[in-house]
């Protein structure tokens, strides 16, 4: 049990994150705290990439002449790190379209708590 | 040697126009229009000249920046890919030629806007068509994604509200896939899809693979609507403008069924596809039902959507080459028809002020090209023959009687006898509905079964795509043996 944690604690961590943002998505009832929660599980997803790129003591990502192919241990793959700046873009896009929606439901209807929205829909009708 | 540049065109030009539409809509919206049909009809025409190349000389490919594949990323046109490709391009085109009328009369300030998004949306749904690469095509997912929030979101009042419930189904949906991902690269790796397809053959199924593997389907059973996991799509179809659905319809969620085969392509047809296949039934029998009980003509032709979704799921997972095949074929038919029936949706809303299924009376007489088009595809819709819809169901029939799943042939006979009654309940309201006199009040100018069809634009396209219907219901045997059946994977 113990060796299960020091091996994977991190993994564990990013569970526990994982489920936090899909918790907050979807028991949360005010459309910002949905955001949030959304912000988080793509954070867990991204860090468990940046996770898998890391090694301890490693720190040349390309091959270094001076250095040489004969120490692998010092080199590590700086790919996953690499495809999580474009997946950081993307969060980062998404959050922004994901306000502008907000702030347009708020000037339609004055609220983001979904039920009171869901509510002044129906009157609508 | 790089390779053909034909498949990085394709997104490449739609990006580029993206870009500069907005540019050219500075100066005058008309030409922000003609550079959008043109860079659609360039699009269409060269993913027709590849599938054709494609035919003739085997699968095309290209190498971003010549690094040779496992490192750099790859676009590959195979038979299946460039198939796709045509659907998305072609079907693209002719909705942006309806589109400019329609946006017109419904949101005149965002037209421009919109010619923009619209490209965006086609630029991630051609990109992920033809990568090959599995972190690629999340990008283009994601594009594609972005481009169709915003789409839906110009609709009218309500449409924010469902274009953010989309937004986040969408981003869960991309988040899983992405995780799944991590899965898969973590063990094996490599992005690149036939590396991964190789690699994963010769070790056979682990844990982290195949937790990887269902975490990517159930990312991409959320964006193809694939019940239970449907719930965005009724209200964003439904509040988004018509110009949008008809756009986002028919190739949106098609695309993300055929990012579903790619997966389980990847590991040759896991087991998991058994209980695919049976949600896919759920949701074939669900949509049907559902479909009936609506009273708005757009959101029943959503509930369709998420049926008929259902079928090419249930076909793919069958794993017979029959049964894929009548998917594979159903993506074609199901966005010629989807086209068509948002199209007149569209313009049925436009001339007739309404939508409700039960205020349909006198459409056949204002509109009988429009009506004309609407038979053909709700014809095709319950697969009648010689319409395209027919046949795709013929495959799929074939497809479960050979592999012996009764139970799937059931759900399909009873789903076309439940299409049938929630299409004939359009047709009855609009042909047969008797005159009555509190109708009469309310609704004068229909009484007065003038002709009013919609613009010849919009009509247009509209026609086109019900032709396409009725030619590739006659023509479906060059289609399947010269195209499709070069792209059916070994089962």
């Amino acid at each position: 049990m113990m060796e299960l944690i020091r091996g994977h604690y991190v993994y564990l961590l990013l569970v526990v994150l994982f489920l936090i943002g899909l918790y907050g998505m979807m028991v949360k009832r005010n459309l910002m705290k949905k955001i949030i929660g959304m912000s988080i599980l793509q954070s867990s997803v991204i860090l468990l990439y940046i996770a898998s790129g890391f090694k301890d003591g490693a720190t040349v990502p390309v091959l270094d002449p001076a250095l040489g192919p004969d120490y692998p241990n010092a080199y590590l793959n700086p790919l996953p790190h690499c495809l999580m700046l474009t997946a950081i873009v993307v969060a980062v896009v998404t959050l922004g379209v994901s306000f502008a929606l907000i702030i347009d439901i708020y000037r339609n209807y004055g609220t983001i708590e979904e039920p009171l929205l869901l509510e002044r829909m129906k009157d609508e009708e | 040697m790089i390779g053909t540049p034909i498949p990085l065109l394709i997104p490449i030009t739609y990006l580029f126009l993206s870009l500069l539409v907005p540019l050219l809509g500075w100066w005058r919206a008309s030409a922000a229009w003609a550079a959008t049909f043109a860079g659609a009809a360039f699009a269409a025409f060269l993913s027709f000249a590849g599938l054709e190349k494609v035919l003739t000389e085997g699968v095309l490919h290209y190498r971003l920046g010549g690094w040779p594949p496992p490192i750099g990323i790859e676009f590959v046109m195979d038979p299946l890919s460039a198939f796709l490709e045509v659907v998305v391009t072609g079907i693209g085109f002719l909705v942006l030629l309806y589109a400019r009328r329609s946006v017109a009369v419904e949101m005149p300030e965002r037209a421009v806007p919109f010619a923009s998004l619209a490209l965006l949306l086609l630029t991630g749904l051609s990109g992920m068509v033809i990568t090959g690469d599995l972190f690629n095509l999340y990008v283009f997912l994601e594009i594609s994604a972005l481009a169709g929030y915003a789409l839906v979101a110009v609709g009218g009042r309500r449409a924010s509200f469902s274009a953010f419930r989309y937004l986040t189904m969408g981003t869960v949906g991309a988040s899983f896939y992405l995780l799944g991902l991590a899965f898969l690269y973590i063990t094996q790796g490599t992005l690149n899809m036939a590396d991964m397809a190789r690699l994963l053959a010769l070790q056979g199924y682990s844990v982290p693979v195949v937790s990887g593997i269902l975490l990517m389907v159930l990312g991409a059973s959320l964006k193809m609507a694939l019940f239970p996991m449907h719930g965005w799509l009724p209200d964003a179809y439904t509040h988004a403008s018509s110009a949008a659905t008809a756009l986002i319809a028919p190739i949106g969620t098609k695309v993300a069924a055929y990012v579903m085969i790619r997966i389980l392509m990847l590991t040759g047809f896991p087991p998991i596809i058994g209980w695919i296949a049976w949600l896919a039934a759920a949701g074939i029998l669900a949509g049907s039902i559902l479909a009936i009980a609506q009273t708005n003509l757009k959101r029943m032709l959503a509930y369709s959507s998420v049926a008929n979704v259902g079928y090419i799921a249930l076909g793919v997972c069958l794993a017979h080459p029959l049964a894929f095949t009548g998917a594979v074929l159903h993506i074609l038919n199901h966005a010629l028809m989807k086209a068509v029936l948002f199209q007149a949706a569209g313009g049925i809303a436009q001339k007739m002020g309404t939508l409700h299924l039960f205020r349909l009376r006198g459409l056949p007489a204002r509109m009988p090209l429009t009506t004309l088009a609407f038979l053909i595809a709700v014809f095709s819709m319950v697969g009648i023959p010689p319409t395209g819809g027919f046949f795709s169901k013929i495959y799929l029939l074939f497809g479960t009687i050979e592999t012996r799943s009764w139970a799937f042939l059931v759900v399909i006979l009873i789903s076309t006898l439940l299409n049938f009654f929630y299409f004939f309940r359009v047709i009855e309201s609009s042909f047969f509905r008797p005159d009555r006199g509190a109708d009469l009040k309310r609704e004068p100018a229909a009484e007065a079964g003038r002709r009013d069809e919609m613009s010849l634009s919009m009509l247009l396209p509209m026609l086109v795509l019900a032709a396409a219907i009725l030619a590739v219901g006659i023509w479906n045997g060059p289609i399947v043996e010269g195209v499709i059946a070069r792209g059916v994977p070994a089962f």
